[in-house]
């Protein structure tokens, strides 16, 4: 798996990590390529939410690597350091700044100088204000921008916190359960959004909805019990006895 | 860069509230000292101190309000900022008595003759300056918060915690003040005060000065915290309060972005202070009480946390009804204090500029939906009237 380290864009090696003996993450490895999206699926406590953790630097590994762009090693930096480096997450429940407007949040969320000082004596420029309109028309939701992202929908409000990760121009992009609680719909529009966004960067989705990854039509990587259980594409993964008996069974 | 940060600070309250408080800063003192005590118009001197108090409470809450209003960092602790920007004052204002103390030593404060000191502790030096004094009011509680904010952020202490650890750290001082080897006065603390750059600290002069000092302190106080939280800084700072990880994982140091707040805030509460000792002519150890921290919180709820006016408002009505009240019902002040406190949050959650603030805008919306409806009507009429 070594020689592959120089290329892909996202390594994991060997990681585990335990919480007062529970083992969340159990020698887990996968590699994400540039400009892959790549869906992963597994039951709860499969460890999906601790390894986002760890790629983004708010749970350190109790063992293993983890390397970002070959050669940056992500289990040394600390979530702002990770962020700037260009990987962005979004939560399973969405959190946007409720008490600011929708283009205060994506003017927060722009890839610029984020010292207290930079900030302190910022000054909108045209450039700026180009790049959040343009952002607000990807995800739907210019004609709402001077509202407080508080009135929006649960659904725009999913938007809205992709749309900040766009803001931040990661080429990571951590996106955990972007479908819960989406009416029919609204899924169908975030596979048409996540699709376009991946065309220029690399995205992972955490995800349970079987029907919203086959919409996607990625490659599917299954956990279980911390590790990797299968890998392909979702036909492929379905198919497997250990995923039937571990995960879809159920 | 500087302007424009200033410019952006100024919307219509604020240019109302900075505008009322420099007029204050003119009217009152001129009315204390231009009138004759038989004039109807006439403010007698213990009420211009009396409201110089104020003015420094406001000044208090309203630095409370930048750390609590904006960043969500509840500090239980900020009355030891407007203490030792007292002490620092105060000891200026020791050095100045010189021979004239009862003891008549040119060097030594009474308190250090009477407890057989035979000479100034190295940390009385340079107090004698005023200029080096006046530094050491932003510059000893400034730099008390940022080395306790820097641990305490860096180790990511939060809510009720980093509350409890405030109030250690004020419950802290006030025994370290209380011991007479500290060299600051004991329980007694430092008073006695003659006078301040030369001028009697007593006269009505002085005290129509100090009064206009603190509403001048006041006023740029209101114009730097206005233009902080208007800032791309001041949203990030409501951000960490409403969504602490959000902001961690778009690449923002969190913990810088509440270190700068909280000193800052710090150094206002520390003037504060310094303006608030020549004016009650004493500073004792009983400034650091946690229960006065805990004042503050209640004046900064009662106005209106996140307001940056409604501190002000707050501080100076708790404390314009504790003056009535502690004169008429001297027993009952703590039941009203805490009953004023349950009642706020319990129908005024957003204190009262909050509330009138949420009044004003959704009599805008009402208005704004009304002439919608209007215009909708008119457009409806208008080919009726055609045909």
């Amino acid at each position: 798996m070594n020689e592959k380290k120089p290329t892909s864009l996202l390594y994991l090696d060997g990681v585990s990590v335990s919480f007062d003996g529970f083992k969340a993450l159990n020698s887990l490895s996968f590699v994400i390529e540039p400009g892959e999206l790549r869906a992963i699926i597994g039951p709860n406590g499969a460890g999906k939410t601790t390894m986002m953790d760890i790629i983004t630097g708010k749970t350190r590994p109790d063992s293993g690597e983890v390397f970002f762009k070959g050669d940056i090693d992500l289990t040394r930096r600390d979530e702002a350091e990770i962020a700037q480096l260009g990987i962005g997450r979004k939560f399973q429940k969405p959190t946007v700044f409720e008490s600011h407007t929708v283009w205060d949040n994506l003017e927060l969320s722009l890839n610029r100088k984020r010292g207290v000082f930079a900030t302190l004596f910022y000054r909108m420029t045209a450039e700026d204000n180009a790049r959040i309109e343009e952002i607000l028309s990807t995800v739907r939701l210019s004609n709402r921008k001077n509202d407080l992202a508080a009135s929006l929908s649960h659904g725009q409000k999913q938007w809205l916190e992709i749309g900040m990760l766009l803001a931040q121009e990661p080429e990571l992009l951590l996106v955990d359960e972007p479908v819960a609680g989406m009416t029919d719909a609204e899924t169908a529009e975030t596979a048409v959004l996540l699709k376009e966004i991946a065309k220029t960067r690399s995205v992972v989705v955490v995800e349970h909805d079987i029907g919203f990854i086959r919409e996607l039509g990625v490659k599917v990587t299954c956990l279980a019990e911390g590790s990797v259980l299968a890998e392909g594409s979702i036909d492929f993964v379905s198919a497997d006895q250990k995923v039937i008996e571990n995960y879809l069974g159920r | 860069m500087i302007t424009s940060f200033l410019l952006k600070s100024f919307d219509r309250t604020i240019v109302i509230a900075v505008a009322i408080i420099l007029g204050l800063a003119l009217i009152v003192p001129a009315l204390n000292l231009l009138t004759s005590p038989e004039h109807p118009l006439h403010v007698p001197t213990y009420l211009v101190s009396l409201f110089g108090k104020y003015l420094t409470y406001a000044l208090l809450a309203l630095a409370l309000d930048l750390v609590w209003g904006f960043c969500g960092i509840l500090s239980l602790g900020h009355a030891a900022f407007f203490a030792l920007g007292g002490y620092a004052m105060g000891m200026y204002l020791m050095r100045q008595i010189g021979a004239r103390g009862s003891y008549g030593n040119p060097l030594l404060p009474d308190f250090m003759v009477f407890l057989n000191w035979k000479e100034l502790p190295w940390f009385w030096y340079g107090f004698d300056m005023f200029w080096f004094a006046a530094l050491m009011v932003v510059l000893v509680p400034g730099l008390l918060a940022f080395v306790f904010g820097w641990f305490a952020f860096r180790s990511r202490v939060n809510g009720v915690y980093l509350s409890i650890i405030t109030q250690a750290m004020t419950f802290a001082l006030l025994l370290a003040f209380f011991r007479n080897d500290m060299g600051f006065g004991g329980n007694n603390g430092l008073t006695d005060f003659k006078d301040i750059l030369g001028f009697n600290i007593q006269a009505d002069g002085t005290r129509a000065a100090l009064f206009a000092a603190s509403a001048v302190a006041l006023a740029a106080s209101l114009i730097l915290t206005s233009g902080m939280v208007r800032s791309k800084y001041g949203k990030i700072l409501v951000g960490v309060r409403d969504a602490e990880s959000r902001t961690r994982f778009l690449g923002y140091r969190v913990e810088h972005f509440k270190l700068f707040a909280f000193t800052v805030s710090a150094m206002m509460a520390g003037v504060a202070g310094a303006l608030y000792v020549p004016q009650v002519g004493i500073i004792n150890p009983g400034e650091f009480d946690p229960a006065n921290s805990i004042e503050v919180v209640i004046w900064t709820a009662v106005g209106g946390r996140g307001t940056l006016i409604g501190p002000i408002i707050g501080a100076v009505l708790v404390n314009g009804g504790k003056s009535v009240f502690t004169a008429a019902f001297p027993e009952f002040w703590l039941f009203a204090l805490g009953g004023l406190f349950v009642l706020v949050t319990l129908f005024l959650p957003k204190g009262i500029v909050g509330t009138v603030q949420a009044w004003r805008a959704k009599r805008k919306d009402y208005r704004k939906a009304a002439a919608d409806e209007a215009a909708r009507g008119q457009s409806v009429a208008k080919p009726v009237a055609a045909e």
